[in-house]
């Protein structure tokens, strides 16, 4: 395998000047790039950088307003998808587009553009995958696959018409640490043998790992192309952020008493395919970090909507506030008992998208004083919104901006503002800084530990485990449904956190459940 | 080839200026359609839209009408806003006519004072009464208040149609279907003499002022904003949806209610087989033509009433068929619905597949 044996061969893919502008938003600006045969190139760039436009671009989805493709030599207007397949441009999506009612072949079959007898598809989906190390039954249906193999089953599924170009968009959001080294193994075998690969990121290990090249996008422009090999983290982010990337730092501190408690919380999930959460127990004190990780889709939904009271547990005494048993109170009685949370979706679940930011401050704060003997204040509720939006610098035209005119950090800054700024005892949080640029993930990340600073005891869903290792106390791992025994990030590593991830915690601790007292707790007592 | 594309921005003022529009593509729809019916347009406009209202009677049947349309419009605008699908305004309607009407049927020839707050009282909670159903059946069971609501638009009027063929029947009413004529006692007070408009209009307004405060200014009423706009916002703060469902349900009955009991103890004066011309329906067009918004609903109600009346002219004065007062509301609804569509999108040329200017066709191989 000659890893740089490609640097002199012609160009496969060569994009010139691209330009795509939407009415809003100018999402590509006079993009150039160009891929070689076998060569792993990534595009690098924070959410909102143009990065999947771009893709779409490639693969037919979307049509540029200007510029050209050139592949193989010649020039080609990409208008369809299925034209795209036929060149030779295959593409697996950040979010997956199988059924889950039907059998790993079935969805494949309905994918192709060709038709091929169910035996001698089974076949070549069981050849092909043994082949790249993604062994998957094709016979399996796909709602029993985990994230990590349905992933699977999109890849196998653009492998068979054999790819000479291959996207990714974030393929790694979804996986465990150690999942995604078999994904970069596969990666490394298809580019030897001449396969092209485009690798959409914004995690810049893993493109330093596993890419020749990158083009980094930063406000739909090229902001830099670099060899990720000879640069440091540091260096690309400047090329993605135009900035330093700070830090956040969590001083020792000793956690009071217990605020919340989750006590053998079992709930059959609403949702035939969503996850069961099976004899869950955890405790926040105040002052602390708890960071849940885990691949979504493992009971994060469910566990979130349990806490906040959006689905009522069996038993009052399975979840207790301060003491309170609230599992039978919902979400408006909860705050009242001092809870507050931020939901992972924004946009129509944490904020109202076409009412004002003022009014949107009602929404989780009537019990706050904005609200009298049943009558709106409005001066309350619009003063309560301008203090969030000064303190936690929400780009906005002021409060009597629309939600939906928000950026997505920028109402993810007001979200947590506000839930910040209603004083909770215990804090819920999902997805901090999920599709939310940098800056602002910092600024969300600080404020998170400031809370915790004042006393108030958080529990944060993240399937980041870079942020959970920066900003938690203590790590718990939720697979399946189940939650593990949660551990001190210093006395833990990334990779026992994967094991734990894919489920396995049980067999690591013998007899281990987050209901027995857990390592930390024993060393409390 | 024309595609429908979506506006980055909605235009406010489009918002406001449709219903205008649509009244307006009425007009002229209505113009045309007089043309082709060989009668002089000018003459059919003068007729059905300005001679109703060109003296104090025409004035006070065009108050008389819009009460019942204003009523039930505000009391569907505020489901409407909450995602409630109310649609069966007129048996809640025919309900609180039932149920006032059969308190003043009690009171009989009394002149007792308590006869008219208390049928009032009863209109109010026959309507509410009546929309308790689908309510209960929607937060119980989670029907569809759709189905629900109209199909006991149709029960409560073969319950009317009982009582007056039936029990209610009057016996010296030469075996027409209706009920004795209410006493002075149980009639409803002219508001301007000369005209036979009530009271009722003075409480249609003051309600609708009160529900524009309502919706505005109280929790309650945010709270049912919110689970119209975005459900999942309304679970996430911890709104009740069963709680807002019966608001919304609970209010609009009991404002039909009102409705009812205002048009028997009113101009009818007596329980029969028909005391509605579809208010209820109508009421439907005329919250949507108003915005949902009280005020804009008071405008609508007063609009949809020239319609009734003018189809009534344009039937004496013109001979044309009972269905014109239909095809008009049609019209509107039509017409509205068509416009607010370009609210939220606009059309756009879309050239037919092959040709596209942004790449150079020759290979530079």
């Amino acid at each position: 395998m000659d890893q740089s044996g490609f640097e002199n061969l012609k160009p496969r893919l060569v994009l010139t000047g691209i330009a795509k502008r939407y009415p809003s938003v100018v999402a590509n600006e006079d993009v150039s790039l160009s891929v070689r045969p076998g060569e792993i190139h990534a595009v690098l760039g924070e959410n909102g950088a143009g990065k999947s436009t771009l893709m779409k671009i490639i693969y037919g989805v979307t049509k540029p307003d200007a510029g050209t493709i050139l592949w193989n030599d010649r020039y080609e207007t990409i208008t369809a998808p299925a034209q795209a397949r036929r060149l030779g441009i295959g593409m697996v999506f950040q979010h997956f587009s199988l059924f889950e009612t039907l059998t790993v072949w079935e969805n494949i079959a309905l994918a192709l553009d060709e038709h091929i007898p169910t035996a001698q598809l089974a076949a070549r989906i069981t050849e092909v995958s043994e082949k790249y190390g993604l062994p998957i039954d094709p016979y399996r249906l796909v709602h029993s696959m985990s994230v990590g193999e349905r992933q699977r089953v999109e890849i196998v599924r653009c492998l068979l018409q054999e790819p000479k170009l291959l996207i990714m968009d974030e393929p790694t959001s979804v996986l465990t640490p150690q999942a995604v080294l078999t994904l970069f193994k596969t990666l490394r075998r298809l580019a030897s043998e001449g396969c092209s690969i485009l690798y959409i990121s914004h995690k810049l290990d893993e493109i330093r790992a596993l890419c020749d090249t990158a083009t980094v996008l930063r406000g739909g422009r090229v902001s830099g192309t670099a060899i990720p090999r000879n640069e440091t983290n540091e260096s690309l982010a400047r090329l993605m952020i135009g900035g330093e990337l700070a830090e956040c730092h969590l001083t020792p501190r000793e956690p009071q008493e217990v605020r919340l408690e989750v006590d053998h919380l079992s709930l059959i999930s609403s949702d035939p395919f969503g996850t069961s959460l099976k004899d869950i127990c955890l405790k926040i004190r105040s002052g602390e970090i708890l960071g849940i990780a885990g691949v979504s889709g493992n009971g994060q939904k469910e566990l979130m909507a349990a806490l906040s009271g959006e689905r009522l547990s069996p038993d009052a005494s399975m979840i207790k506030l301060m003491g309170r048993p609230v599992g039978t109170l919902n979400p408006a009685k909860r705050r009242a008992h001092g809870l507050t949370f931020v939901p992972e979706e924004r946009l129509g679940r944490g904020a109202v998208p076409p009412m004002s930011l003022a009014y949107n401050a009602l929404l989780t704060g009537a019990q706050s004083g904005m609200v009298r003997r049943g009558m709106i204040l409005p001066s309350v509720m619009r003063s309560f919104s301008k203090a969030v939006i000064e303190r936690f610098n929400v780009k906005c035209g002021g409060e009597q901006s629309v939600a939906s005119s928000l950026s997505g950090g920028n109402l993810q800054k007001y979200i947590v503002g506000r839930e910040t700024m209603l004083q909770p005892k215990i804090m819920i949080v999902a997805q901090p800084t999920w599709g939310v640029d940098v800056g602002a993930a910092q600024l969300i990340r600080q404020a998170l530990i400031d809370l915790r600073d004042q006393g108030v005891g958080l529990l944060v869903i993240s399937e980041e485990l870079d942020e959970l290792f920066n900003i938690s106390d203590r790590i718990a791992v939720l697979a399946g449904g189940r939650l593990s025994p949660s551990v001190k990030p210093a006395e833990t590593s990334i990779e026992q956190i994967g094991i734990w991830m894919s489920g396995k915690f049980a067999d690591v601790m013998p007899g281990a459940s987050a209901c027995a007292p857990s390592r930390l707790e024993t060393a409390d007592a | 080839m024309l595609r429908l594309e979506r506006r980055a921005t909605p235009s406010s003022l489009m918002r406001f200026a449709s219903p205008l529009l649509a009244a307006l593509c009425m007009l002229m729809t209505g113009f045309l359609l007089f043309s082709a019916l060989g009668k002089d347009p000018m003459e059919a406009f003068y007729l059905f839209f300005v001679k109703p209202v060109s003296s104090t009677y025409g004035i006070g049947e065009l108050l008389l009408k819009t009460t019942p349309l204003l009523l039930c419009g505000v009391g569907l605008a505020l489901g409407f806003r909450a995602s409630v699908w109310n649609i069966g305004a007129e048996g809640q309607l025919t309900m609180g006519a039932i149920a006032g009407g059969g308190v003043a049927l009690w009171f009989g020839d009394s002149d007792s004072s308590l006869a008219m707050p208390l049928m009032v009282l009863a209109g109010i909670l026959g309507g509410m009464a009546w929309a308790a159903i689908p309510a209960f059946l929607r937060t119980r069971f989670n029907t569809n208040e759709i189905l629900v609501t109209l199909m006991l638009v149709y029960i409560s009027q073969l319950v009317l149609s009982w009582l007056v063929h039936g029990p209610w029947r009057d016996p010296e009413g030469q075996n027409y279907p209706q009920s004795q004529g209410f006493g002075d006692a149980e009639t409803m007070a002219v508001l301007i003499s000369g005209t036979r408009v009530t009271w009722g209009i003075v409480y249609a307004l003051a309600l609708a002022l009160v529900a524009w405060i309502f919706s505005q200014k109280t929790f309650a009423g945010f709270r049912m904003q919110v689970a119209g706009l975005a459900p999942a916002a309304a679970a996430y703060a911890g709104f009740s949806e069963k709680r807002n469902i019966w608001i919304a349900l609970l209010l609009c009955g009991g404002m039909a209610g009102l409705a009812g009991i205002c048009e028997v103890a009113g101009p009818i004066g007596r329980l029969q087989q028909q005391i509605s011309p579809g208010y209820g329906f109508a009421a439907i067009i005329v919250a949507w033509i108003g915005r949902l918004h009280p005020i804009g609903i008071i405008f609508g109600a007063l609009l949809m009433s020239l319609l009734y009346l003018g189809g009534e002219a344009a039937q004496m004065g013109m001979g044309l068929p009972s269905a014109i007062t239909g095809l008009f509301q049609g019209l509107l609804l039509f017409y509205l619905l068509a416009t607010d569509l370009f609210i939220n999108f606009r059309l756009k040329r879309v050239d037919s597949g092959k040709t596209r200017p942004t790449a150079p066709r020759e290979s530079v191989a």
